[in-house]
């Protein structure tokens, strides 16, 4: 009863428009960045390494090469309002959830195969 | 209007404000309250509502026959003071509507129960080293106080000895969000006491202006 009562209220903070998306998919996140008054958005593109928690704190962490080939993480709340959209480019072909061993390789070794979908078969 | 209410701590979870910033909160079930009652300045000397929340089925013939008339059978009683108490009378229900977001409560409980603890966790203690031939002086106290003058320890030593179980106040916790159909508050911060444990919300006493 009052699990499901703190459920219900962070329920009402959930998004609806989520993509599906997991550990290994490349994706494009929007985030609403304000400078003094002005509020402009960001993209942050990159592969997912991870996905965890659940309720109003589910988050994941995107991994991008910057420049001079530098490893940038950031970490995300998937309900949060700064977060405008999230657009999934590539679903990635992974054999565990959490991708901690890409910190560890550079150029080609830290490729992802493309996930190929069947016709008509719906991915996760 | 009166100046607080008995409540309910349901647990802990987060919400996101107008800007996106995430804030801790604890769900607290404020009521329904009942006035159980009345006091007033001519009657008592002073203006104060007693208040009556949940329901109680283990409740001696006394304690039944105070609360019938509100109607309730409520499992704890509570008082809390009133600008005007004769606005308000016994069966009165009263909702967590009594409070708004923004405002500044104080919330009273009674801690978890620690059991019987050594001074490290119950004062703060430091302990004694690790290392350089020691031995069982890691959790240990220290001095408790000098020797033939005065020849006693003095009373109030903080010494080790049972922990929690008692009342505590947390002044000023912010309440983010009323909803008032399901009689919830959202108040930021933590609260004291286990979850489903009885708690006292009180309009702040020093930080509302």
């Amino acid at each position: 009863m009052v699990a499901q009562l703190i459920r219900s209220v962070e329920s009402e903070q959930f998004k609806s428009d989520l993509p599906l998306f997991d550990a290994g998919d490349n994706v494009r996140v929007s985030v609403k960045v304000v400078e003094g008054t002005r509020e402009r958005i960001q993209v942050f593109e990159g592969v997912v390494i991870r996905r965890r928690g659940g309720g109003v704190n589910e988050n994941f962490t995107v991994r991008r090469i910057a420049s001079h080939a530098v490893g940038v993480e950031r970490t995300f709340l998937i309900h949060s309002p700064r977060i405008d959209k999230i657009e999934v480019v590539r679903h990635g072909k992974v054999r565990r959830a959490r991708l901690y061993y890409l910190r560890g390789l550079t150029g080609r070794a830290a490729r992802i195969k493309e996930r190929q979908r069947k016709p008509g078969q719906h991915i996760r | 209007m009166i100046k607080g209410m008995i409540g309910r701590k349901l647990g802990m979870t987060q919400m996101f404000d107008d800007r996106g910033v995430v804030h801790p909160v604890t769900v607290v079930e404020t009521g329904p309250c009942v006035v159980t009652q009345v006091k007033t300045e001519e009657h008592d000397g002073y203006d104060a509502v007693q208040l009556g929340f949940g329901v109680s089925k283990r409740l001696n013939k006394p304690e039944q026959g105070h609360r019938r008339a509100s109607g309730f059978m409520s499992k704890a009683l509570r008082e809390v003071k009133a600008d005007s108490a004769a606005e308000f009378q016994v069966g009165q229900v009263i909702k967590a509507d009594t409070f708004s977001a923004g405002e500044l409560v104080d919330i009273v409980g009674t801690s978890k129960g620690r059991g019987f603890q050594g001074g490290v966790k119950r004062h703060g203690f430091h302990g004694g080293p690790k290392t350089h031939g020691q031995s069982d002086r890691l959790r240990a106290p220290g001095s408790i106080g000098s020797s033939a003058t005065p020849g006693r320890v003095f009373k109030g030593m903080k010494m080790a000895g049972h922990m929690g179980h008692e009342r505590v106040t947390v002044q000023n916790l912010e309440v983010m969000r009323v909803d008032v159909e399901r009689n919830l508050l959202l108040i930021k911060g933590s609260v004291p006491g286990p979850n489903n444990g009885e708690l006292l919300i009180k309009r702040a006493v020093k930080g509302n202006r």
